[in-house]
């Protein structure tokens, strides 16, 4: 069940600062529940961002990362009202697409 | 011998040096990762998950809590934590937001007790959504001031329970709150303690709970911060939704008086 992003994106000068705050277990695999079992792994492996139909970053995450990790960059050449759109994809197959306008 | 001197001189500079460091660079470095991890905090989303909670129909009686009287009138959650724990008359006690939800859900929802005060913790992997609820409700007080009254006189004796339970040690480490929250500039590691009888600490800290902690991943309510305080104290354990982490609550609620209200915030 993925849950919505919660994404920002604000032009300052000629660059448009991108904050991105994702919910997700981030299971290790490596943790027990309170019975003792395995929790099962459960992470996202890849992150891009696109800027329109360009692709302005893209990332590999992994069981390093926090719960409900939160990722902030910049990055030149947006407008205002351009739309930045954040697509993760997890271990399980699972993934998400949430988008916003440049404020 | 003048050699001597000025070597054991320099190096008591230097150990005075390094000391100063020790105590202060960490509190600085602190408020940078403070002030890094307040732009994303995920207690958003508990809010979300809480709003859910609060109007979804549950219970036998198949009704939502959204008649529940959190002391602002049925249904009204603006302003209602900044008052409380309060004095309500239909249950003739005071009490904190849990112990009022509970009762509501007894009432209302024709719960049992037992059933109302059901996980109400958040554990590894679960997330409780009694603690979405008290982010739901506590986020429509931000920016209100801290109003606890002291009117009725069980408000008078929660606050000085509370005070007591503040001020006793006890357990096997002869430990109590007052140990570590009654002097001003302490820490442990990188956290900064809050002196609690210090009105700005005790504003700065009782204005930012609930939280959502990193550490954790998981948003902690006021009740799951003091049961885990007592625990840390080596106490036994305090039950869920007790009188006596009522009577904390209303200490530091009423110390915190005048304070801007600021949660759910994020800490470590």
């Amino acid at each position: 069940m993925a849950q919505p992003m919660r994404i920002r994106a604000k032009l300052k000068g000629d660059e448009v600062e991108a904050k991105i705050l994702v919910q997700h277990p981030m299971e290790t695999g490596l943790r027990k529940n309170v019975d003792g079992e395995k929790i099962p792994a459960h992470f996202i492996k890849t992150l891009v961002v696109k800027y329109e139909d360009k692709v302005v970053l893209e990332s590999v995450l992994g069981i390093a990362v926090s719960k409900d990790p939160f990722i902030s960059f910049s990055f030149k050449g947006g407008a205002k009202d351009g739309k930045l759109s954040v697509t993760w994809t997890d271990n399980l197959g699972e993934t998400r697409t949430d988008s916003v306008t440049v404020d | 011998m003048k050699h001597l001197k000025q070597l054991l001189f320099f190096m008591i500079a230097l150990q005075w040096t390094v000391q100063v460091f020790a105590e202060s660079a960490p509190v600085e470095q602190g408020d940078i990762y403070k002030e890094l991890i307040e732009d994303g905090n995920p207690a958003e989303f508990r809010e979300m998950r809480g709003k859910e909670v609060w109007q979804q129909k549950a219970g036998p009686n198949n009704v939502s809590l959204k008649q529940c009287d959190l002391g602002k009138g049925p249904g009204v959650i603006e302003g209602a934590y900044v008052e409380l724990p309060k004095y309500f008359s239909d249950a003739k006690k005071v009490m904190d937001l849990e112990q009022r939800l509970i009762y509501c859900k007894t009432t209302i929802q024709g719960l049992t007790y037992e059933q109302a005060i059901s996980t109400p913790l958040s554990i590894a992997g679960h997330a409780s959504d009694v603690e979405a609820l008290v982010s739901y409700i506590t986020a429509a007080s931000k920016g209100m001031k801290m109003a606890v009254k002291l009117d009725h006189p069980l408000e008078k004796d929660a606050y000085e329970l509370g005070r007591k339970l503040f001020f006793y040690r006890a357990g096997s480490h002869d430990f109590g709150c007052v140990t570590c929250h009654s002097n001003d500039d302490k820490r442990i590691r990188l956290q900064s303690l809050a002196n609690l009888l210090n009105p700005n600490d005790a504003q700065a800290t009782y204005t930012t709970w609930p939280a959502y902690r990193l550490s954790q991943g998981e948003v902690w309510s006021m009740q799951h911060r003091i049961i885990d305080c007592l625990r840390q104290q080596r106490f036994p354990e305090v039950t869920y939704a007790s009188d006596s982490i009522t009577a904390l609550t209303m200490f530091m609620a009423k110390n915190a008086e005048g304070g801007i209200y600021n949660a759910p915030a994020i800490k470590r």
